[in-house]
């Protein structure tokens, strides 16, 4: 059973039979539709005006997350979350959508599906899964994986996840990504005749290659090199604000909840006072109040600190682009290389000068030449393999700008679109800081009105 | 014994004592007082002191502030209608003692803290000076405010003699006299019971100064955590800056948000100065108000302990005699000035707290709106350029 017996019809989505409109627009949209709150929701206004044909047919959502024990290929008993994902399809005439598809898929397989984009579209800045594990989190919140505000947070990210690749203008169309929505059971043997090797390949062998790169380009391409760069500074500099930020949150917490304690004193002093009492009192709730309400607050900035979070994992996948251009662009360096050796070598033996010292020139010297009929069969393979040579170079040139130009657009949407939602983020993040201050100016009016009836 | 004074046989270089005004602690007059207090100061106020202009002397011995004292008064009490005399800490400690001898039935208001470990404060600082300025005015307000106390003759020289050094001499050699009569009991005695009232002083006090010393600590503690919150916007800030050196669209709001947390940053290290200026100095002044007030307490305790004792000893020698000695007599009288005087004291004392802590935590609560008003503003003035942006776009 090499391959599973599939619809043809259903092998693809729905995808766009026209160009999108905006290659990302629709994250936007159905972000506001389904993400419920999780992202700004002023956003989705100008988007939702957008041509989207796959969003509006296909609904996605990670609807749940539920705990689950069982065994792994060890046999060994884990336990891990598993979350539901929800596709509908919308009816045209009256937005109703009808559910299509739900299954279970737990975090390794959203990796599985992750990996494969990456291999198959290498040229694609794939969108980045939520972290495996809590990290940059201040010290009220638990890193523990089993969490259920982590779950909760994580299945909001998954969902993300999901939604980004469904308004990528390639990637919503590959079928995969289609069978993970769509096909529980399709799934083992999917993983195990297509990514499975790919991912095997991958990771051995480009992985490596990709790394070692780096040093033996001698032509990088400037702007990549530049992205490379920018992505590693991006990389840095929001790790640096993500640490600080949970700092920033940590002193926050400690400063309301230090308030909290007029609370208890104020209450216990107007015990003992006469005309003060009452005013002490109440004053003291209003201090109960405030000390409480920075955990909201901190809770509601978590999630501005997950869409920083979102953009530090975006620009390890920028640089992975980077990484393959490189890659690419060494092969194509390496092929050249063997190429022009063969050439000299071949007109070497035409020749028969020798212009640089050589262990076949040592030998040609001591045992004389060899014979002509030996030396027209040498020159004739390599001929052939000059010729296979410069196919090969002609069409890793081709190939290598054909990435290029694939890569470099993708990288365009990918800015628009890094544009475009920390705007937004900062935006949320002031509307945020705006709402804590009108909490705080509420707080201590309040109280300010009890200590003047002291 | 003239009422709550005894200072009586004091020679006094201004002449006279303040005869008449001997009673105006009873409780009809506090009330006036209280309702006066709401009015225009300038209306039934004869005394104004105010403390300012500090300076620093160094001298081969010692180096010391002196502060500029200003009196205006149109009482009969002062020849001149303004005085202007400079004082130092010692100065003002020298009067409170002074008060202490010749008023003790009264609740002297405290000083603030004579000295602080060496090295850990610096003395001189703009700041310490401005806290201790603050302190010795309150000081002098208090007393000036006193129906009593503002009529001591200490408190007159001390507002106006041009040489304090030279009367502080010449009083010397009467201090042992007049602190005879005053001397407190040591030991011996033990009090039968302490009459409820003042019992519940007693009790509230201890309590009161629980309490504050629990909102002390509250105080210094949010000011701490503040503190170190404020130092980590400032490291925060400035990541946005060093981001929006990488980005092209992106860059002004970046370097918005950057300096909205500069100006957040601002308005809250002006909220911890103002708490460490003005709150928590307040707050200890009244943790050592309820120490005086303890102190006064203990001083009553040990006039009734002794009138009690003589009591005792006459109903033992004579028990069929109905005539109390002289002495005890005068003793039971001393007991009740003393009640009455620190009945009234504690009253006045109870208003004026409640006031004060009135204007205090008004003032925290204030300080603390002012602050949300500002970062407020911080922040609402960079929406609109983000979302101009994006619209632009």
């Amino acid at each position: 059973m090499e391959q599973a017996p599939l619809d043809p019809e259903r092998q693809l989505p729905p995808a766009p039979l026209e160009p999108l409109g905006r290659s990302d627009a629709g994250l936007e949209a159905t972000g506001g539709e389904e993400a419920e709150g999780s992202r700004d929701a002023g956003s989705g206004v100008d988007t939702m005006t957008e041509n989207n044909f796959w969003l509006k047919k296909i609904e996605i959502s990670v609807s749940e997350a539920e705990k689950r024990t069982g065994r792994n290929a060890m046999n060994m008993q884990e336990t891990y979350t598993a979350y539901l994902v929800e596709t509908r399809s919308v009816e045209h005439a009256d937005g109703q959508s009808v559910l299509t598809d739900s299954l279970w898929r737990r975090y390794s397989e959203f990796e599985l599906l992750r990996n494969y984009l990456l291999v198959y579209y290498p040229h694609i800045v794939v969108p980045p899964l939520p972290e495996k594990r809590a990290e940059f989190v201040w010290h009220k919140l638990s890193a523990d994986n089993m969490d259920p505000d982590f779950v909760e947070r994580r299945r909001i990210g998954l969902e993300n996840f999901l939604l980004r690749i469904a308004s990528h203008p390639i990637l919503c169309r590959d079928k995969i990504f289609y069978l993970f929505l769509t096909q529980a059971i399709l799934t083992e043997i999917l993983w195990s005749s297509q990514i499975g090797p790919t991912e095997f390949y991958y990771s051995a062998d480009s992985r490596l290659k990709a790394l070692n790169a780096t040093f033996r380009v001698k032509n990088p391409d400037k702007r990549f090199t530049e992205l490379k760069h920018y992505s590693d500074e991006l990389q840095s500099v929001i790790s640096h604000l993500l640490r600080v930020r949970a700092r920033v949150a940590d002193r926050l917490y400690g400063v309301y909840k230090v308030h909290g304690n007029y609370g208890r004193v104020f209450s216990e002093w107007s015990a003992i006072e006469k005309e003060m009492g009452d005013g002490l009192q109440s004053a003291g709730h209003h201090m109960d109040v405030y000390a409480s309400s920075i955990d909201d607050i901190l809770e509601d900035e978590e999630h501005y600190a997950d869409q920083l979070k979102e953009y530090l994992f975006y620009a390890e996948a920028l640089r992975a682009v980077c990484r393959k251009h490189e890659l690419m662009q060494y092969d194509l360096e390496m092929a050249a290389q063997d190429l022009a050796s063969k050439k000299q070598q071949c007109e070497e033996l035409a020749t028969g000068t020798v212009r640089t010292f050589s262990l076949k020139g040592m030998t040609t010297k001591l045992f004389g030449q060899e014979a002509p009929e030996q030396r027209e069969a040498r020159i004739k393979v390599l001929e052939e393999q000059i010729n296979e040579g410069e196919q090969q170079l002609k069409s890793k040139n081709l190939e290598g700008r054909e990435f290029v130009k694939n890569a470099w657009a993708d990288i365009e949407r990918f800015k628009e679109q890094k544009n475009r939602d920390l705007k937004e983020a900062l935006i949320s993040y002031a509307v945020m800081q705006i709402s804590m201050c009108k909490k705080g100016i509420q707080v201590w009016t309040n109280a300010k009105e009890c200590f003047s009836k002291m | 014994m003239g009422r709550s004074f005894g200072d009586k046989d004091l020679i006094l270089p201004n002449g006279g004592t303040p005869v008449g005004t001997s009673s105006p602690a009873s409780s009809s007059s506090l009330l006036n007082r209280l309702q006066l207090d709401d009015d225009i100061d300038g209306e039934t106020r004869d005394l104004f002191v105010t403390v300012d202009d500090p300076k620093k002397h160094v001298c081969t011995m010692e180096t010391y502030i002196t502060y500029r004292i200003t009196t205006k008064s149109t009482r009969v009490e002062f020849d001149l209608p303004e005085y202007s005399v400079r004082r130092r800490y010692q100065d003002f400690d020298w009067l409170r003692n002074k008060l202490e001898e010749s008023q003790p039935t009264h609740l002297i208001p405290p000083l603030p803290e004579k000295f602080v470990v060496k090295g850990v404060v610096d003395r001189f600082s703009e700041e310490f000076v401005e806290t201790r300025r603050k302190a010795l005015d309150k000081f002098l307000k208090r007393i000036t405010d006193h129906p009593v106390l503002s009529f001591n003759e200490h408190f007159n020289v001390f507002l106006t003699a041009k040489d304090l050094n030279a009367y502080k001499k010449q009083g010397m050699a009467l201090l042992t006299r007049v602190g005879e009569s005053v001397k407190h009991v040591t030991g011996g005695y033990k009090l039968r019971t302490r009459p409820l009232e003042f019992a519940a002083i007693g009790e509230y006090l201890d309590m009161f100064a629980l309490k504050l010393g629990t909102i002390d600590r509250i105080a210094q503690r949010i000011i701490k955590e503040e503190i170190e919150y404020l130092v980590e916007l400032r490291e925060y800030g400035p990541v946005y800056s060093t981001w929006s050196a990488l980005e092209g669209e992106l860059a002004e709001p970046l370097e918005g948000v950057s300096g909205c947390i500069g100006n957040c940053s601002t308005a809250l290290e002006e909220l911890t100065d103002d708490m460490t200026e003005d709150f928590l100095p307040v707050l200890r002044e009244y943790i050592l108000y309820s120490d005086s007030m303890k102190s006064v307490l203990k001083k009553r305790d040990q006039v009734q302990a002794e009138y009690e004792a003589k009591l005792e000893a006459v109903a033992l020698r004579k028990e069929d005699r109905p005539k109390v000695p002289a002495d005890v007599e005068k003793c039971q009288d001393r007991m009740e000035c003393f009640n009455a005087d620190l009945k009234a004291d504690m009253e006045r004392w109870q208003n004026n707290k409640r006031q004060d802590f009135r204007q205090l935590l008004m003032g925290m609560a204030d300080k603390n709106i002012q602050y949300y008003e500002k970062c407020l503003t911080a922040w609402e003035s960079i929406i609109p350029l983000l979302q101009e942006k994006q619209e632009a776009k």
